[in-house]
C-alpha cells in the first residue's frame, strides 16, 4: 500500500465517520437528557416546584385574560376583606382587586427573578472563563475591579445603584445584574481553573485545537453544571431583592402592581386589612422556595456520580 | 502571624480606593444635571456655569475624585441636598444605632443557628432535624421587610406587646429598658435569615464530620454523645462556621435596611432609604462609603480571627516565619 492509499483510505474514513459522529453525538446528547431528568425526577420536591413554577408562569403571562378586574382600577371597598365585593382576595388600600393585582404583578416579580440572573450569568460566565483560563494581568484586572463590588453587601448595592438612577423595572433588572456578576464570575473563575488543568484540556491543545475551540467545547460544558445549579437558587433570592428593592420605591412604580409595591402599600392597611400584603409576601416567599428546590434538583441532574445512582 | 495581617491589611487599600472611587461615580451616574437641582430649573445659563466653575464641576474626572477623596480623608462629606445639614452630622450619629441593631440580631442569629444547627446534626432526620429544615428553607427566602412587618402586625397591633417603631418613646421614653423594648422585633426581623443560613451550614459541617473515623472511634469507646458532640466534633467544625457567622454580621450591616425602613429605627440604612427618597445624592454617597468601609473591615476582623483560630493557618504561617 503506498502513502497515497493510506491517505485517501484514512479521509474516507473521517469522512464517513464524522456523519456517523454527529449522529453519535445526537443519541449520547438525548441519553444524557434522559439520564439528568431521571436524576431530576427522583427529587419529589424538585418535580413539584417545577410544576408549581409552570403554573405561575402560565398564569402571569395569561393574566390579561384570566384576571377577573384591571389590576390599576377600584372596584371594591377599600381594604375589602376576601370575599367580600366578589372579589377572591378582597381588594386593596385602593379597592383595586387583590386576584388581579397578584396575578399581573407576578409578571413583574417573575422577571425581575429570572432577567437579572440570566443577565449576570452571561456576564458572569464570559468574565469568569476568560479570566480563569487565560490568567495572568487580564485575570487580575478582572477580578480586582470585581472585588471591589464584593465590598458592598449585594442588597446595598443593587438599593444604591438603583436609589442614584430614575426608578422603574428596567434600573431594577440593572442594578441587581451589576450586582449579582461579581459572585458568579467568582465561581465560572474556581471553576474554569480547576478544568483547565484536566489531562483532557492538554490533550485537545497537542490534538491542535485552538484556543477558542478548546473554551466552548470543553472549557464552557464542564463549568456551566455548576454556574445552572447556582443561578437557578439564586433566581428566588433576587426575587426577594427584587421586591425589596420595590418595597423601597426605587424599583417598580405605582400604580403598576408587583408583589414588592403590594407589600409595600398593604403597610398602609396593616391592621384593617392584613390580607393587603400578606398575599403578596407569601407568594414572594412561596416562588422563591420553589426555585431553590428546582436548583436542589439541578444539582443532582447535572452532577453525573449522583446520576449513575 | 503578623505577616499575614499586615498581607491583608495591605490588600483592603486598593480594595477601599476601588470603593471611594465606585461610591464617587454614583454622583455622575445619577441622571439629571447637578446645577438644576441646586439652582431650581429657570436658572440661566449663566448661573449653572458660574455654579460649575464654583464646584469645579468643569475638571476632569480624576482631579474631581481626588479633590472629592481629600474632603472625605479629613472627615467632610459635604452637605445634604435634602436637609441644609453637613452629611457627617446626619450620618455619624446614625452608625451605632445601626451597629447595636446589626450586633444583636447577629447574636440572636449565632445562638439559634449554632443550637439548631448542632441539634439537627445530633440526630439527623429525627423530628427535631425535619423541622430545623423546614424552618431554615423558610426564613432563608422569606423577605425581610415582609417577616417585620408580620411581626409588626402580630407584637405591636394585636397583641400590642411591644412597640412597632422608632428606638424611643416619644413620651416619657428614654431609658436603656425603652430601648431594649424597641429593639426587641427589629433584631429577631433581622436575624431570622442569618439565623437559617447559619444552622443550615452548622448542620452541613456538623454533619461531614460526625461521619469521620475518629467520631467512630470516639463513639466505640464508649465517650459520652454529649461529649462526643461538643469536644471531638464542634471543635473541627468551627473554622467554617466562624466564616459564616463573620459573614453574616457583615452582611446585616446592610441588610438591616429592610428592617430600619420598617421599624423607623434611625440607623444608616433608615437615612440612606430617606436619601434615596429625596434623591440627596452626597447622603448616599456618604452612607453607603460607611456601610462599604464597615463590611470590608468586618471581613478583615473575620479574616483574622479566623488566622488565629484555625491551626492549620496558623501552623503554616509558623513553619514559614521560621
Amino acid at each position: 500500500m503506498t502513502n497515497k492509499d493510506q491517505i485517501q483510505e484514512t479521509s474516507t474514513q473521517r469522512r464517513r465517520s464524522a456523519s456517523e459522529l454527529r449522529r453519535e453525538n445526537f443519541h449520547i446528547m438525548l441519553r444524557t437528557l434522559q439520564l439528568a431528568w431521571h436524576a431530576y425526577a427522583k427529587d419529589k420536591a424538585a418535580v413539584g416546584a417545577l410544576i408549581f413554577i409552570g403554573i405561575i408562569m402560565i398564569l402571569t403571562i395569561f393574566a390579561p385574560y384570566i384576571a377577573p378586574h384591571d389590576p390599576n382600577e377600584a372596584v371594591g371597598t377599600r381594604g375589602g376583606l376576601p370575599g367580600t365585593d366578589g372579589l377572591i382576595l378582597g381588594g386593596d388600600m385602593e379597592g383595586r382587586d387583590l386576584l388581579s393585582r397578584l396575578l399581573w404583578g407576578g409578571r413583574i416579580a417573575l422577571l425581575t427573578g429570572v432577567a437579572p440572573t440570566v443577565a449576570a450569568t452571561c456576564i458572569a460566565v464570559f468574565l469568569g472563563v476568560v479570566a480563569g483560563y487565560i490568567g495572568g494581568w487580564i485575570d487580575q484586572i478582572i477580578m480586582r475591579v470585581l472585588d471591589v463590588f464584593f465590598a458592598f453587601p449585594l442588597v446595598l448595592l443593587a438599593i444604591v445603584i438603583a436609589g442614584s438612577l430614575d426608578p422603574g423595572v428596567s434600573t431594577l433588572i440593572l442594578s441587581i445584574t451589576i450586582a449579582l456578576v461579581p459572585y458568579i464570575a467568582r465561581l465560572v473563575r474556581t471553576t474554569t481553573v480547576s478544568v483547565k488543568q484536566e489531562p483532557y484540556i492538554e490533550a485537545a491543545r497537542a490534538g491542535g485545537a485552538t484556543t477558542p475551540t478548546i473554551l466552548a467545547r470543553y472549557v464552557l460544558p464542564n463549568t456551566l453544571a455548576p454556574v445552572i445549579v447556582y443561578s437557578t437558587t439564586l433566581i428566588g433570592l433576587m426575587m426577594v431583592v427584587a421586591s425589596g428593592l420595590s418595597f423601597l420605591g426605587v424599583g417598580t412604580q405605582p400604580p403598576e402592581a408587583d408583589w414588592g409595591t403590594m407589600v409595600s402599600d398593604g403597610r398602609a392597611v396593616l391592621k384593617k386589612a392584613p390580607h393587603a400584603s400578606a398575599f403578596a409576601g407569601f407568594m414572594i416567599v412561596i416562588v422563591s422556595l420553589a426555585f431553590a428546590f428546582i436548583g436542589d434538583g439541578l444539582r443532582d441532574a447535572l452532577d453525573p456520580r449522583a446520576r449513575v445512582r | 502571624m503578623t505577616r499575614f495581617i499586615a498581607a491583608r491589611l495591605l490588600m483592603i487599600i486598593p480594595i477601599l480606593f476601588g470603593v471611594s472611587f465606585f461610591v464617587f461615580m454614583l454622583a455622575h451616574i445619577a441622571p439629571g444635571d447637578v446645577t438644576i437641582t441646586l439652582t431650581g430649573p429657570y436658572a440661566t445659563e449663566e448661573t449653572r456655569e458660574k455654579i460649575r466653575e464654583a464646584y469645579g464641576l468643569n475638571d476632569s474626572l480624576p482631579v474631581q475624585y481626588g479633590r472629592w477623596l481629600g474632603h472625605i480623608l479629613e472627615g467632610d462629606f459635604g452637605k445634604s441636598i435634602a436637609n441644609r445639614r453637613t452629611v457627617s452630622d446626619l450620618i455619624f450619629p446614625k452608625f451605632a444605632n445601626t451597629l447595636s441593631l446589626a450586633v444583636t440580631s447577629a447574636a440572636l442569629a449565632y445562638v439559634i443557628g449554632l443550637f439548631a444547627g448542632i441539634f439537627a446534626a445530633s440526630r439527623p432526620y429525627g423530628y427535631f432535624d425535619r423541622i430545623t429544615i423546614a424552618s431554615t428553607l423558610m426564613f432563608g427566602s422569606i423577605p425581610p421587610f415582609w417577616f417585620g412587618l408580620l411581626l409588626v402586625l402580630a407584637f405591636s397591633l394585636s397583641l400590642r406587646w411591644l412597640p412597632a417603631t422608632g428606638m424611643t418613646n416619644l413620651i416619657g421614653g428614654g431609658g436603656p429598658v425603652d430601648v431594649i423594648l424597641h429593639l426587641i422585633l427589629p433584631t429577631i426581623a433581622a436575624g431570622a435569615a442569618p439565623a437559617a443560613i447559619i444552622a443550615r451550614t452548622v448542620r452541613a459541617t456538623m454533619l461531614e464530620v460526625l461521619s469521620q473515623n475518629y467520631i467512630k472511634v470516639a463513639r466505640a469507646k464508649g465517650i459520652r454523645r454529649g461529649i462526643i458532640l461538643r469536644k471531638h466534633a464542634l471543635r473541627n467544625a468551627l473554622p467554617p462556621i466562624a466564616t459564616i457567622c463573620g459573614l453574616q454580621l457583615g452582611y446585616l450591616m446592610g441588610g438591616v435596611l429592610f428592617v430600619e425602613v420598617i421599624f423607623a429605627w434611625p440607623g444608616i440604612g433608615y437615612q440612606l432609604w430617606q436619601a434615596i427618597q429625596a434623591r440627596d445624592i452626597p447622603t448616599i454617597q456618604g452612607a453607603s462609603l460607611i456601610i462599604g468601609v464597615s463590611f470590608v473591615a468586618v471581613n478583615l476582623a473575620v479574616d483574622v480571627f479566623n488566622a488565629f483560630t484555625d491551626p492549620k493557618i496558623r501552623i503554616s504561617e509558623g513553619v514559614r516565619s521560621r
